[in-house]
């Protein structure tokens, strides 16, 4: 059952993708999506097993590579961790497939992007399902390598093109330390298999390793490298670059892979390697500041986006941001149901805006938009759910989830606790606030485009709305449902049974309530304020813009990030090539070797030619020479 | 002594060039039938090749299908074997011949009778450096792979063919000059150049470390290593498509192979002194030539930079001497005689079309290109070592190993990867991506039949061996570990 879970989307993108234009459009849609259900399907029903029955299986499918005592297999592992990707993958991956049939209706391409679409989901579920870290670094490499397609699917468009190549550099600069990470830990253990690995860990708890001529504790350099590789793939702050960026992309790829699951596959990292980094403090300290720190970072930019499509995604790097602080904190558990409530309701954001630009005929600026809630009343109270869940609003899911974030962080009880519970509150704020500015920006108010009539503006046909409204059932319901599952005290222990490690048991202590009411008063409060901020007297924005314009240039330009990078990085690397070229290679190396070699040889060869001269005095002149220096010599001897 | 089955593979090719060679008539019917005559026997050859991969026994640590002979009686003998790591290379060797062959369809105009006859030859000493047991022997074959080698960019290159070619002559030659002075000594001190009564023997400490410099000089600018390399973009910028073929996938995996036979195999003294001036140059050689493909405007130039810092990572993995990092600077090898096989063919099947290199020629190529868009993208994916083909397993293998001695050149090797992802995807952006702005590339056709066929020879094995690497690592486990073991046991008798 397992190996049909995981290969059907594969059969799917093979017959999609190189025999699309035998069988049509319409057949791989068909296909794909269906292969894709059945796996869904069978995702659930894994699920279940695992919640009752706590069901467990570690499939060998072939030996991978062999040598010496490195010995990596292809595998499929089932466990609480893997089970819950499984259903977030296969479930959002198929209302996504069949959005996307209506989305790309006109798309010539349409046989491409579905392989493309089945390929990713195929490439996700081996991530999710590795049982060591060779693997997870394929699937990881395959993932990112479906994300460079599907960014740059438009592929005339320059913008898309730099997007893709840009995302993919940037996560190999976080993968480059994961593979580091991958190296210390064989070099360390011996083996690449998480079970064995996880073994030995608390073994090894104080040696150390010489990295760079300083000697550090080998576990807190593993823990650092590996979360590296998470923060490029999830895009945390410095690595984030790419995030926005990959907008270019379709938006149906923006909900499936950089809001839903492929950008979670950093969280999903540290939470799967948990038994390792409980054992490092330093670690889960940065990763708490770093999450933190995006969450902040990017709620700021997403103020004053104006693009829609790049407000939610900065919106996802923040809300990554929140997921991250929860590992960091320890609550592995919050983290994962934040994670699994996000992927409804930002998929939902993602869908709903696409659903926009659609019916705008790719307009993606807010600016351009506004007053069409009549005009698309199923696209606006959808969004209006999706929104309600990401800000938090009481009973939503997004509400369980973020709440509890706060919470663990608050009893975690340190200084990074403390500061993290506090800037998750004053986030949850900016979140509500840039969040119902594209709701009003983009639905109410005046309409402001001028290209395009206001008669023209229609709502979505049905195959694009009926995921959403999945979607929505589950934005609104996920978090009630299934918060004793993950996140109970006595429910959520039994469920995630040994996949979690917590070295020290997860407070149980009710927290003030102060913390536990600002979030949701916050949010409630902001709806009526953002209303009036951005609806009903646009002055007040309009001066704050005009009286702050350094912060605002600053914020609407990401903080400099893509200036500060090409200044520091991108011309370097150029000029430094374009030197060791032109400068080392040809005036250095091939001037005074080969070139100078044959000029040294040309020169002595004409100097030779003089002796020829063929005057035979000057000839019998050298001949005296030499008679009387050898006579001089055998008269001295 | 059984059928002599090694010899046969030796001399096969240079009986089909022969053949070709004795046909008289010059016209158009002729030069089919004489490239009929090439694609028999280089195909024949490839099946041998792989019947005697079938039969060769992974187990046995000696060498397999000895023949001995005297040649000069008391002096030279006639000796050929083969072991896990060789097989390897003359499997690699069979396969890329017949596709080179199948290749020059458009490209070559003028004396193809004679341009099939020099790459016939060359398969012939090709198989023949892989399989000598005898030092002369090998010196015999690797030397004479020159000359067809410099005929064929002389004669069939570019513009500028004859600088091109006396670079790459003057440069190989230089080295190959110091490594017969050293086989000479060899054979004074040891009085024999059998190179498995070497192994057994072994050579004075004293010795070694001259031998060693003089065999590297040989295998440093074949490889070729930084700062020897720079024969390499200009040869193969002038080469046509099937000699850059040759080049890239077969001649440059000599001196990795001469590396693990004589260097490691020979002078493990030597070699354990002289590691930290091969991790600078492979370090130099993979960040400098990585950052220099970057900048290149010619696609040729690109690629060839780019074989540089690949090898720079075979270099590093062989002198690394544990079992991760050798088996992973073979598979390396392998799959870069695949990889930038397959790329200098991707190039030249542009160029038949349209006769530029320069990438700002083209671009927008994959609306009217889907297939030849996606082979490409293939190859590219694998030269820049994704998992699931063949470059990964062998990169992935090396820093393994690598990272076992040294961190810090790990690491540093690993920024490579890195580089790699940049100047490849940019190279694939501007030639593939974007729009069809320049006019003249509407007319070009697709890929044709032969030119698929060749491509898919390539992918079948890039993508075979990423995901299920075993017949390569199976084959060479033994081998290998032996050699590390001997390698090892050298290095403490010394102590």
């Amino acid at each position: 059952m397992e190996y049909i879970l995981v290969f059907l989307p594969l059969l799917g993108a093979i017959i999609s993708g190189f025999f699309g234009r035998y069988i049509g459009d319409r057949i791989s849609e068909i296909i794909t999506s269906l292969f894709v259900l059945i796996s869904a399907a069978i995702s659930l029903i894994i699920f279940n097993e695992v919640i009752i029955n706590n069901y467990e299986n570690n499939l060998i499918i072939a030996t991978w590579i062999n040598s010496g005592s490195l010995d990596v297999h292809w595998s499929i592992k089932i466990d609480p961790i893997s089970s819950i990707m499984l259903v977030v993958v296969c479930f959002i991956s198929f209302l996504i497939h069949v959005y996307s049939i209506g989305y790309m209706s006109s798309d010539p391409g349409k046989t491409r992007f579905m392989a493309y679409l089945s390929l990713f989901t195929f490439a996700m579920l081996m991530l999710v399902t590795s049982d060591n870290f060779l693997q997870l670094f394929f699937a990881w490499e395959g993932v990112g390598l479906c994300s460079y397609f599907l960014i740059g699917f438009w592929f005339k468009k320059d913008s898309a093109n730099a997007a893709a190549i840009k995302a993919f550099v940037v996560n190999r600069v976080g993968d480059f330390a994961f593979v580091l990470g991958i190296f210390l830990i064989f070099y360390l253990f011996g083996t690449v298999n998480y079970d064995e690995v996880f073994l030995l860990i608390p073994q090894s708890i104080n040696q150390e390793v010489l990295f760079l001529g300083i000697n550090i504790n080998a576990i807190d350099l593993i823990c650092i490298l590996l979360f590296v590789g998470a923060m490029g793939k999830s895009a945390q702050f410095l690595l984030h670059t790419w995030l926005p960026d990959a907008m270019e992309g379709p938006t149906p790829v923006s909900a499936l892979i950089h809001a839903a699951t492929m950008v979670t596959a950093g969280v999903f990292l540290v939470v799967r390697c948990s038994p390792i980094f409980e054992y490092s403090q330093i670690t889960l300290n940065i990763i708490c500041i770093v999450g933190m720190t995006t969450a902040f970072f990017a709620a700021t930019v997403a103020l004053v986006q104006n693009d829609i499509k790049k407000i939610i995604a900065y919106s996802t790097c923040s809300q990554l941001g929140y997921m991250f602080f929860a590992a960091g904190v320890g609550a592995y558990n919050v983290a994962m149901f934040h994670l699994f409530t996000h992927a409804f309701f930002k998929a939902l954001l993602f869908l709903g805006s696409g659903s926009v630009i659609h019916s705008f005929k790719d307009e993606q600026d807010i600016r351009n938009m506004g007053g069409v809630w009549k005009k698309m009343p199923y696209t606006w109270i959808l969004m209006i759910i999706g929104t309600l869940a990401l800000t938090g609003f009481p009973f939503l899911s997004g509400y369980y989830s973020k709440d509890a974030i706060i919470e663990f962080a608050y009893l975690k009880g340190n200084t990074a606790g403390y500061y993290a519970a506090v800037v998750g509150i004053f986030t949850a704020l900016l979140t509500a606030i840039y969040s119902w500015r594209l709701i009003f920006k983009t639905f109410h108010g005046t309409y402001e485009n001028k290209k395009l009539k206001i008669k023209k503006i229609h709502e979505s046909p049905y195959v694009m709305l009926v995921p959403l409204i999945i979607l929505a059932i589950g934005s609104i319901f996920a978090g009630f449902f299934f918060k004793e599952l993950f996140i109970g005290h006595d429910g959520s222990n039994e469920f995630w049974a040994n996949s979690i490690k917590f070295l020290s048991p997860l407070s149980t202590d009710h927290p003030p309530s102060w913390i536990v009411y600002s979030t949701p008063i916050i949010v409630v409060l902001s709806i009526p304020i953002s209303y009036y901020l951005f609806v009903k007297n646009k002055d007040i924005t309009n001066w704050l813009v005009n009286e702050n314009k350094p912060l605002y240039n600053f914020l609407l330009n990401k903080w400099y990030f893509d200036e500060l990078y090409d200044y520091l990085f991108v011309r370097p690397t150029k000029s430094i090539g374009m030197f060791f070229w032109k400068n080392i290679d040809v005036k250095t190396i091939d001037r005074f070797g080969p070139d100078g070699i044959s000029n040294v040889i040309k020169k002595l060869s004409n100097k030779a030619v003089k002796f020829q001269s063929g005057y035979i005095y000057q000839y019998a002149f050298i001949m005296l020479l030499g008679l009387s220096a050898l006579l001089t010599y055998l008269i001295v001897i | 002594m059984n059928f002599p089955i090694l010899s046969s593979l030796i001399l096969l090719p240079s009986v089909g060039a022969i053949f070709i060679l004795l046909s008289k008539s010059k016209d158009q019917t002729n030069y089919q039938s004489s490239k009929y005559v090439a694609l028999f026997v280089s195909f024949s050859n490839f099946f041998i090749s792989l019947y005697l991969w079938y039969i060769f026994d992974p187990n046995i640590t000696d060498f397999q299908f000895v023949e001995n002979r005297s040649w000069l009686p008391g002096f030279i003998n006639y000796k050929v074997g083969i072991d896990g790591i060789s097989i390897l290379f003359i499997v690699l060797s069979t396969l890329i011949t017949p596709l080179c062959i199948i290749s020059v369809n458009k490209t070559i105009t003028t004396k193809l009778k004679e341009f099939l006859i020099a790459i016939l030859i060359m398969e012939s000493l090709m198989i023949g450096v892989f399989c000598s047991l005898d030092l002369v022997i090998f010196y015999l074959f690797f030397e004479g792979g020159l000359i067809p080698m410099f005929l064929i960019i002389g004669i069939w290159g570019g513009a500028r063919r004859v600088y091109s070619a006396f670079k790459f002559f003057l440069f190989t030659l230089l080295g190959s000059v110091l490594m017969l002075i050293a086989i000479i000594s060899i054979y004074w001190i040891n009085g024999t150049t059998d190179i498995v009564e070497l192994y057994n023997l072994g050579i004075g400490e004293n010795y070694q470390n001259l031998l060693w410099l003089a065999f590297f000089s040989s295998f440093a600018v074949k490889t070729p290593m930084w700062p020897f390399h720079t024969w390499l973009p200009d040869a193969h910028v002038e080469a046509p498509t099937a000699g850059s073929v040759l080049l890239a996938a077969i001649l440059l995996k000599m001196a990795g192979y001469g590396f693990i036979r004589f260097s490691i195999g020979l002078f493990p003294i030597a070699s354990e002194n002289f590691v930290p001036l091969i991790y600078v140059l492979s370090l130099v050689a993979i960040v400098y030539t990585s950052l220099v493909a970057l900048m290149q405007e010619d696609m040729k130039k690109l690629i060839a930079y780019s074989s540089v810092a690949h090898m720079g990572y075979v270099t590093l993995g062989i002198f690394t001497v544990t079992q991760q990092s050798l088996e992973g600077g073979i598979v390396q090898m392998i799959s870069h005689g695949l990889v930038s096989a397959a790329l200098f063919l991707c190039v030249g099947v542009v160029y038949d079309r349209m006769h530029s290199r320069l990438i700002k020629t083209y671009g927008g190529l994959a609306s009217i290109m889907p297939k030849y868009a996606v082979f490409f993208m293939v190859f590219t994916l694998a030269a820049v070592g994704l998992p699931g083909t063949s470059g990964f397993v062998g990169e992935f293998l090396i820093l393994m190993g690598v990272f076992k001695k040294s961190f810090l050149v790990a690491t540093i090797a690993s920024l490579g990867v890195i580089l790699a992802v940049a100047y490849m995807l940019w190279l694939y952006k501007r030639v593939i991506f974007g729009e069809l702005i320049n006019k003249d590339l509407v007319k070009m056709l697709d890929l044709n039949k032969s030119e698929i066929f060749i491509l898919m020879c390539l992918a079948i094995p890039t993508l075979f061996f990423g995901f299920y690497p075993e017949p390569l690592l199976n084959t060479i486990e033994a081998s290998i570990s032996n050699l590390i073991d001997t390698y090892n046991y050298k290095l403490s008798l010394t102590k």
